[in-house]
């Protein structure tokens, strides 16, 4: 048996690993698996809060979660080949028409 | 335990959804010109929502429905009204675009934006954290699609930047909501405030899971420091769906903030209030001084926007009816001004997209002085200058600030609705007293002009008339639970 605070530990060391991602990649594709990572753990928390309760919900949540996050990377591609066709890059330092 | 089949409150959502699909057969199997039908099915569809919306004003059943997943207290009723008013006009101007550009129309506009208005129907009824989560997920995935459908450069980049920040964004939201799982072992939002009521020892779950709530609702609603997306995502979308979203989201985000907070988090009110505070404060002076510096019509209104959004946080300071109140009245204020004044933009050249720099405004008293004089109305709104319904709903939040005790926070905010009135008197300025420069030409196209009717009638009768509607919204901000 694990015990709780050391899974949750687990799970703010990736979801930090995921903001760190989003923050320090400029590859679309890359930023989009950080935020990946980040969803992720927010699973591995609901999993063990759910344990911990002995309660159903959190369960059915993380199930919740991973079809959104499935439909979330498929938008998600979608609007990085969009950008891929107009601009032939996928830098998002290069994203700067818009800027103030 | 069977659960509570009662769907009646959950038929303005069913009923969109059915259009939507309607909507996408019809575009996979249709031949021909098709917005006429497309524009037929999703206005039906609005309507209807709307009849089944208004019938639950009166609903006499339980607090929430569908084993505690939707609330039907009047909160949900009158922010679904303004939703699908914001949708229906959003549609008229969306029609509108095709019309000018039928080679860049894409069928599936209308589905998108029903799919959309599905999402924030339910995120201001949802009273379960799963529900609010998958709300804001079918709202926002819907709406980043919106953003890049013109496939423009300008669009693709804004659809990207809105996806990443808003993807980041819930994330945030979403670690918030495990952490609330685990400091009450439930998602339902009135279940959490039961727990969370008399407990005084180890609070420091829940307040972790108030400041990430926060920061997750405060990217959707475009507070600052959380607005860097707003104004390349307003510029950068169509004008049609930055006018819909625009209202629609700002009304959808702020109405699941006020269940969250004011209902799941109301034993917590001294730790987030402070905080709310804060956000209020930096939206309002950021918002109004960033749109000082701004040559895009577009742009200024979204940073417009940002300090609306401190003005709307403003009211939740005071964690009550009143602040609720005061709230709701702004939303709906701002939803008529906003979708108005997107609205003009969209039809004051007929050159649309290219031209929503200032120089466009030049002189539009002498092109088209009824588009000036409605511009001018939302524009005065926007400042909040009486006799228009801008300055009601900014009294409101400004009385229910120094209600609660935030009167630093009311002080600040009519400085700096004093600086932003400069934005908007130098658009009236240019459109009245310039002569023109270029010969440009406003569109004078029906369908965008009645949704610019709508916006003038409510921001005027607010304005003249506010207690018309203050009944309504004081029964709406008693939560029941």
């Amino acid at each position: 048996m694990v015990r709780l605070p050391l899974v949750l530990l687990f799970s703010a060391v990736l979801f930090s690993a995921g903001v760190y991602g989003v923050l320090a990649r400029r590859n679309a594709v890359m930023v989009l698996m950080a935020i990946e990572l980040m969803l992720n753990a927010v699973n591995v928390n609901l999993v063990a809060f759910a344990t911990a309760l002995r309660d159903v919900v959190g369960q059915v949540f993380a199930l919740f979660v991973i079809a959104v996050a499935a439909a979330e990377v498929g938008i998600g591609l979608a609007i990085v080949i969009l950008l891929y066709r107009t601009r032939e890059s996928i830098n998002v330092d290069e994203v700067n028409l818009l800027r103030w | 335990m069977t659960p509570d089949l009662d769907l009646v409150p959950f038929v303005p959502e069913l009923v969109l959804v059915a259009a939507a699909i309607v909507g996408l057969l019809y575009e996979a199997l249709a031949r021909g010109p098709r917005y006429p039908v497309h524009l037929a099915v999703a206005l039906a569809g609005i309507v209807v929502a709307s009849g089944a919306t208004l019938a639950l004003w009166r609903y006499g059943g339980d607090p929430t429905v569908l084993a505690g997943a939707i609330a039907t207290d009047r909160l949900a009723v009158l922010a679904r009204l303004t939703v699908l008013g914001a949708a229906f006009c959003g549609l008229l101007l969306g029609t509108h675009a095709i019309e000018r550009d039928p080679a860049a129309a894409r069928g599936e506009f209308f589905p998108l934006l029903l799919f959309a208005t599905t999402g924030m129907t339910l995120i201001v009824a949802a009273a379960d954290l799963i529900v609010v989560f998958l709300a804001l997920e079918v709202l926002s995935l819907s709406l980043y699609v919106l953003t890049g459908l013109p496939g423009r450069r300008a669009a693709s980049e804004a659809s990207l930047k809105y996806f990443l920040l808003g993807a980041f964004s819930s994330a945030f939201f979403l670690y918030g909501v495990a952490m609330v799982y685990g400091a009450t072992g439930t998602t339902r939002i009135p279940e959490i405030a039961n727990a969370l009521v008399g407990r005084t020892g180890e609070q420091g779950l829940a307040l972790l899971a108030a400041a990430l709530l926060l920061i997750g609702l405060g990217f959707k609603v475009s507070a600052a420091p959380f607005h860097m997306w707003t104004p390349d995502v307003y510029q950068g979308a169509p004008t049609s769906v930055t006018a819909f979203m625009s209202a629609a989201t700002k009304v959808a985000a702020f109405a699941a903030l006020i269940r969250v907070f004011d209902v799941g988090l109301q034993a917590l009110r001294w730790d987030w209030t402070p905080l709310v505070a804060a956000l209020a404060a930096v939206s309002v002076v950021l918002g109004s001084v960033l749109a000082i510096a701004q040559a895009d019509v577009k742009r200024m209104l979204a940073y417009s926007s940002v300090a609306h959004a401190g003005f709307i946080l403003t009211g939740l300071t005071a964690s009550n009816a009143d602040g609720i109140g005061a709230s709701l009245f702004y939303l709906i204020a701002y939803s008529a001004m906003t979708i108005g004044s997107f609205a003009v933009v969209g039809v004051t050249t007929t050159r649309g997209e290219d031209r929503t720099d200032l120089d466009a405004y030049r002189g539009l008293y002498r092109r088209d002085p009824h588009l000036a004089a409605a511009m001018a109305l939302f524009l005065v709104s926007l400042a909040g200058v009486p006799p228009t319904a801008g300055f009601i709903a900014k009294v409101g939040v400004f009385g229910a600030a120094i209600g609660a005790g935030y009167v630093w926070l009311a002080l600040l905010g009519v400085l700096a609705s004093v600086a932003a009135a400069y934005v908007y008197l130098r658009v009236i300025v240019l459109m009245f007293m310039v002569e023109p420069e270029e010969a440009l030409v406003s569109d004078p196209a029906p369908l965008p002009r009645i949704a610019i009717a709508i916006g003038a009638a409510i921001v005027l009768v607010l304005g003249l008339f506010p207690g018309l509607v203050t009944d309504l919204v004081r029964s709406a901000a008693v939560l029941r639970w």
